[in-house]
């Protein structure tokens, strides 16, 4: 029933009443969100107007026009990406008012606590525990989790602990929103081989979480976690690249401005990555126009699998191209920097920095089982625990 | 130089690509053509007048005043991934692609070129362009005597003879055809001499070598949707196989090792989808980086045919060596096209001219 005129027309109402000019940001993005115009998809009073998807784009372009401030999505995109819909599809009523409209203006940054020291792949195997107390139904965690990133700047996490040792290990496991400012949470940087800190260790003892926040039922909490990571990979990919936009743009400058450093081997090393990114480029937006026109694929998992391979062998090619340079480091000062931008900085950052890209967000090696499980049908590995009790896992 | 591809199939598209695949398992199964390729003539009997004339796929390029289907590259792609996918000997990339591509180029709307370009549209009479069959775009060729590899002459009614003077129509009757014994059987290959035949002058040296040109790049863009249908087709074949095959108790897909290889496998096809529909849509848009476009699809397409028919064999294990399993048919047409038309290495040169990545000096 809300169509693209509609759409605009309440954009414009909105402007109108809120000129961007003169209102403070905060103050416009709470307005934005009130009026159903922070993501139209979103049922109304929560941000949205049960509108199509793909309509988003018409508030956007007439917002853009306007000058109007934006909520920096790179900032909280694990609570855009993943928290919002996991709320949205299992929160109550009073946890979706609570938590949304925060969420969106980016007031409040959340962080997911997922990763374990001895649960990255297998995820499932988690062992943080959130024991429930029989008297007030509230639930007290003790666990650790690992490569959080956003963790010290969060005010609320998405967690996922074992609530039954006794069960399988998918099984036993329960989905809570967690409050990064109670006392038993310690958050640690973990220093990663480029010698900064984008992640962080996160220590959980004796943390308080009221029942109110328990997201699906108890022993659910695999099953929410999923509605979580297919939107992880849902948001991934999204945009539209120009020819020569991520890391070959880079490697591809350096030849051009380098005469000096070219070797034939290099060239036909470059060569190939450049066809390989050029095609990859062309993948994304053929992924990109068949979810504009509503025939999503599994394409999506093409694109991180190709991404990893490409951004970790042209930044290599980089390196060596680079000769006296390449031997070079520009800074390995620890900070914790709040966005990451795999394209930045200098070539053996790049290099170190992109080493992650086939391990984050699932290893390269889950990801083409997934493909091959899910995609082309192969049929599963034996597997000799599912049905074992998390307790009796060896580990 | 904004141009955005449009790199998904339009229901027109998907209705042809149905009606080629019916068409071609009825006519041209793999049996049929395990049948043929040693015969001296390879091609399914009536498949060529079926497909050219029947469905209308020859006309595809050629605009309807000119006799025609009007449509575009991107439907004549479609026809060529079904024909890559069955590894179907039939003259069209050679025929309905670069030949007529060729013509087209020469601009003329009556003489003979016209009246030869109704005629190929029409699926009554078939050419090719007397160059041998690894010519790549823009690389200069002249026919000073004998032309080796010639593709598909053995099919031609017409041979297209790029002269020092300029190109020639001459019926293939009239001029001397050699058959060679190729790696790939289903894409017959011969020593073409025309020396002998004078022919007709359809256009001066200058313009031919533009549409010479022309032709090879169309049927350079359009032959990685022939490697695109052939590697979807292996892919899926091993799938198959690998999830019926049983050995130590379980099937054999279902262990990682080879499980990575055919999801890497898919990974190259979804690219090469992309590359040849990208390859497809500039050609038919007249795109300005068209050039650019089908060199990267060429060079990524070819090297995604020849992996995915070296591990279809491999993936077959014993039987994937036999002449019976039509693996080797794909295997040998997807080596075969990995030379044709510029190798991947020459079309990774006109991207380095192209984009400004010049070798050491």
């Amino acid at each position: 029933m809300t169509d693209a005129a509609e759409l605009r027309q309440r954009t414009r109402d909105l402007l109108a009443e809120h000129p961007p000019a003169t209102t403070d940001r905060l103050d416009f993005l709470r307005a934005r969100f009130d009026a159903g115009l922070a993501w139209v998809h979103y049922p109304v009073g929560l941000g949205g107007l049960d509108a199509p998807r793909a309509l988003q784009a018409v508030v956007d372009a007439e917002l853009t026009a306007a000058g109007a401030p934006g909520n920096d999505p790179r900032r909280i995109g694990i609570g855009l990406g993943m928290a919002a819909p996991t709320l949205l599809a299992y929160g109550s009523d009073e946890v979706k008012a609570r938590f949304l409209r925060p969420l969106w203006t980016g007031e409040e940054v959340w962080c997911q606590l997922f990763s374990e020291p001895g649960a990255g792949s297998d995820l499932a195997a988690l062992g943080t525990r959130a024991v429930r107390d029989d008297a007030t139904g509230d639930w007290t965690v003790d666990g650790q989790k690992v490569w959080t990133s956003s963790a010290h700047t969060a005010r609320w996490a998405i967690l996922i602990a074992r609530t039954d040792p006794d069960l399988p290990k998918h099984r036993g496991i329960t989905y809570f929103v967690c409050d990064m400012t109670d006392p038993g949470v310690e958050v640690r940087p973990l220093r990663q081989i480029t010698g900064e800190a984008e992640f962080n260790e996160v220590f959980l003892t004796g943390v308080r979480i009221p029942d109110a926040h328990r997201l699906g039922e108890t022993g659910d909490g695999w099953r929410v976690a999923q509605t979580t990571l297919m939107n992880e990979r849902v948001s991934i990919g999204g945009a539209r690249i120009p020819r020569e936009g991520g890391m070959i743009g880079k490697a591809a400058a350096v030849w051009r401005d380098r005469p000096e450093l070219r070797t034939h081997a290099l060239h036909r090393r470059l060569l190939d990555l450049w066809v390989d990114a050029e095609v990859a480029r062309f993948t994304g937006e053929r992924l990109r126009q068949q979810l504009v026109a509503g025939q999503p694929g599994p394409e999506g998992s093409a694109m991180k699998l190709a991404f990893a391979r490409l951004n970790q062998a042209i930044s290599g090619l980089e390196v060596e191209l680079l000769a006296d340079d390449g031997l070079l480091y520009d800074d390995w000062t620890m900070r914790r920097p709040e966005l990451v931008d795999f394209t930045g900085r200098e070539a053996g950052y790049r290099y170190l920095r992109s080493k992650g890209n086939s391990i984050e967000g699932g290893t390269s090696e889950v990801l083409l089982n997934i493909v091959a499980e899910r995609v082309l049908g192969l049929p599963p590995e034996p597997r000799n625990d599912k049905d074992v009790p998390w307790k009796d896992l060896a580990r | 130089m904004s141009h955005e591809p449009d790199l998904l199939y339009s229901d027109t598209e998907d209705a042809l690509r149905d009606a080629v695949r019916s068409l071609l398992t009825d006519r041209a199964g793999h049996q049929t053509v395990l049948d043929r390729i040693e015969t001296g003539d390879p091609y399914p009997a009536g498949l060529w007048s079926a497909l050219a004339a029947g469905i209308g796929a020859a006309g595809l390029l050629v605009p309807e005043k000119l006799g025609g289907q009007g449509a575009s590259h991107r439907e004549a792609a479609v026809v060529l991934e079904e024909l890559g996918r069955a590894v179907t000997p039939a003259p069209y990339l050679t025929g309905a692609v670069v030949a007529t591509e060729t013509l087209l180029a020469l601009g003329a709307t009556d003489g003979p070129a016209a009246a030869l370009l109704a005629e190929l549209a029409a699926g009554e009479r078939t050419a090719v362009l007397a160059v041998p069959f690894t010519t790549a775009p823009g690389t200069p060729f002249e026919a000073t005597g004998p032309v080796r590899a010639v593709a598909d002459a053995q099919a031609a009614d017409v041979l297209l003879v790029p002269r020092p003077d300029g190109l020639y129509a001459v019926p293939a009757a009239e001029a001397a055809v050699t058959p060679l014994t190729p790696l790939d059987l289903t894409r017959p290959l011969a020593v073409v001499d025309a020396s002998a035949a004078p022919g007709t002058l359809l256009a001066g040296p200058e313009e031919a070598r533009a549409a010479v040109r022309r032709g090879l790049l169309a049927g350079a863009g359009l032959l990685a949707s022939e490697q695109l249908g052939l590697a979807e087709w292996c892919l899926e074949e091993t799938v198959r196989h690998t999830r019926e095959r049983y050995q130590f108790n379980r099937p054999v897909g279902s262990f990682q090792a080879l499980k990575h290889r055919m999801a890497q496998l898919w990974l190259d096809v979804v690219g090469a989808r992309a590359a040849a529909r990208a390859a497809a849509d500039a050609l038919a848009t007249g795109a300005a980086d068209a050039e650019l476009t089908v060199a990267v699809a060429q060079a990524y397409c070819s090297g995604v045919a020849v992996r995915a028919a070296e591990e279809c064999v491999q993936l077959h294990g014993g039987i994937g060596m036999t002449w019976e399993h039509p693996a080797h048919l794909a295997l040998k047409r997807a080596k075969a096209d990995q030379l044709a038309l510029g190798s991947a290495g020459h079309h990774q040169d006109v991207i380095a001219a192209l984009t400004d990545l010049p070798a050491p000096a």
